[in-house]
């Protein structure tokens, strides 16, 4: 499997991350790189296979419907690195 | 024997006969710190001014005893920032229950925290915003990872005992290299909540200590059912200190033979062997089996793992906590703040999670992968249904010299080829020490053993080692 450049700014993208123009040529090589060597699953049969998404055999863990105390608001904003009064700051969204 | 130096149950049993105090070996632990960690740099921030202040003591079961904590566990108040930039001036506003289950005992939590691979990313300590962790063997040796230093600060006397976690070997794997105990305990075991997530379906917590009564002690402390982490399992936790009986006749203990190829290197099997005879003379019964799908562990670790840790470290955008960069666009903001945030390792490893579960890779790549950990995990089900445990070495090598592999992912990945499928597997595994390389290097024994079965782990690691002296050496700082 080879990744082209297009891609990886794709994925740059979609992880959020900004991609310096001197690390395409790199990352690109790494990515091969790894890719490669996970390639070998390929070459086995698992038709038949379930896959293991979680190992231990329990499903649908609830707690109880019941109203309880959560972390206080300023405790919460304690490491903002920008609030505004009982919220978190950030650039504007809307123009 | 200074008071640093003697291990908890050891310092629990003076503290009970008043033979000294939480203070005294206080004191001796920050006398040893002073003299040693600019050589080992096992800590982190060690100029905090908040941090000179003492540490409350209460007076129950441990009676002050203070433990220390890997930088990616939650501790109120007291800097978390999983040695990664972007979690620059992070102080948890809660404790993760480790932490409540060990103030409740009574242990005081030690106020400097361990370094550690950014976010658990490593097998070296090398990927540390605040740089790396020397083995306190071989200076020039990195520790292990990502727990090198809780491993370091144990195995230098810098601390009683430790916490780390593990993901695909990273309190084994580093316990094997600084040649100490580490257990990493079953999948649901010990709860997570307050652990900073890699891989959700992978990590653990679990104790790094001088010896196995150690590890048993603290196993025993922090595990069980936690209503606040879904995945713990409301299962009795036993008194792990009662499995420490000193035999092992009869016990039948497996020897995967995909273990022992190419890449095994030389001393290291020698010394494995060496290991498994004193086991089979102590009365085990050993026999050669196979685990056909190791060599497709790394591959489908790396798959899961990063995928899961681009899910989960999504969270570090700048918005809630830790470092921001400045913009006036959000988007952008975001973008900056990670490239600045994180480093290279947790790049890589985010851009190739978020590749392998993209629109039209998702099957090719994670869903084969899910697949193929199914028969990783069948492979252990049918040892077990013959055999008590597995024995095999914990890593290929003993450690190797700092720089070696940053360079190349792929090599520094190997490096955890024996302990990932246990992760996979979702079983737990421990390392105890037993011998050392011509150079002085430490090498580990890894015995793993069925889910919820701690019991047998201690039972065999602590034959084993009440029948060598290798744990009782220490390294000359």
């Amino acid at each position: 499997m080879s990744i082209d450049k297009e891609t990886i700014k794709h994925v740059a993208h979609l992880a959020r991350i900004e991609l310096q123009p001197n690390e395409l040529e790199k990352l690109s090589g790494e990515l091969h790189e790894i890719l490669g060597f996970i390639d070998k699953l390929k070459y086995l049969n698992v038709e038949q296979v379930k896959p293991t998404s979680h190992i231990l055999p329990i499903s649908n863990i609830l707690r109880e419907d019941k109203p309880h105390v959560s972390l206080a608001t300023e405790k919460a904003l304690e490491n903002a690195p920008s609030k505004k009064g009982n919220f978190f700051s950030v650039p504007k969204i809307i123009e | 024997m200074e008071l640093n130096q003697l291990t908890a149950h050891e310092l629990l049993e003076k503290l009970k006969a008043r033979q000294t105090t939480p203070k005294a070996i206080l004191d001796s632990l920050h006398a040893r710190i002073q003299k040693v960690e600019p050589k080992v740099k096992a800590y982190v921030r060690l100029d905090e001014p908040s941090l000179s202040k003492g540490i409350k003591i209460r007076k129950e079961e441990l009676g002050g005893l203070p433990i220390t904590i890997k930088d990616n566990i939650c501790t109120e108040g007291l800097p978390t920032e999983c040695c990664s930039k972007i979690l620059q001036g992070f102080r948890p506003p809660y404790d993760a229950t480790v932490i409540n289950k060990l103030k409740e005992s009574g242990a005081a939590i030690f106020p400097l925290k361990a370094n550690m691979d950014e976010f658990a990313f490593g097998s070296s300590c090398e990927n540390s915003y605040f740089g790396p962790t020397h083995n306190p063997w071989n200076l020039d040796c990195v520790p292990g990872g990502s727990s090198g230093g809780s491993a370091a600060a144990v195995a230098s006397d810098e601390a009683i005992w430790a916490l780390g976690s593990d993901t695909g070997g990273s309190i084994r794997q580093p316990a094997s290299f600084c040649g100490v105990v580490g257990l990493k305990p079953t999948y649901g075991r010990v709860s997570r909540f307050g652990l900073i997530a890699f891989a959700s379906s992978l990590d653990q917590i679990g104790p790094i200590t001088k010896d196995v009564r150690d590890a048993a002690i603290l196993t025993g402390i922090i595990s069980g059912y936690d209503p606040l982490d879904s995945t713990s399992v409301n299962q009795g936790v036993p008194d792990y200190t009662k499995s420490l009986s000193g035999d092992i006749k009869g016990l039948k203990i497996g020897i995967p033979k995909e273990y022992f190829v190419a890449g095994l290197d030389a001393e290291v099997k020698i010394i494995i062997e060496e290991a498994v005879n004193k086991l089979k003379n102590l009365g085990a019964v050993t026999n050669q089996v196979s685990l056909p799908h190791t060599e497709y562990a790394v591959p489908v670790y790396y798959i899961i793992a990063t995928a899961e840790a681009s899910s989960n470290l999504a969270r570090f955008d700048g918005v809630q906590y830790g470092y921001r960069a400045q913009s006036d666009n959000l988007i952008q903001m975001y973008k900056l703040t990670r490239a600045q945030g994180f480093g290279r390792e947790a790049k890589r490893r985010i851009r190739l999670g978020t590749f392998v579960l993209s629109h039209g890779y998702y099957d090719a790549y994670y869903l084969l992968a899910l697949k193929v950990r199914t028969l990783i995990k069948q492979d252990f089900d049918k040892v077990f249904r013959d055999f008590d445990c597995i024995v095999a070495p914990t890593s290929p090598t003993s450690a190797f010299k700092i720089g070696e592999r940053a360079q190349d992912p792929l090599k520094m990945y190997l490096s955890d080829i024996y302990t990932i499928s246990v992760n996979l597997a979702g079983i737990p595994a421990i390392s105890v020490p037993c011998g050392f390389t011509k150079k002085g290097l430490p090498v580990g024994l890894q015995i793993m053993a069925r889910p919820f079965n701690e019991e047998m782990l201690f039972r065999a690691a602590h034959t084993f080692e009440q029948n060598t002296d290798w744990h009782k050496l220490k390294p000359r700082l």
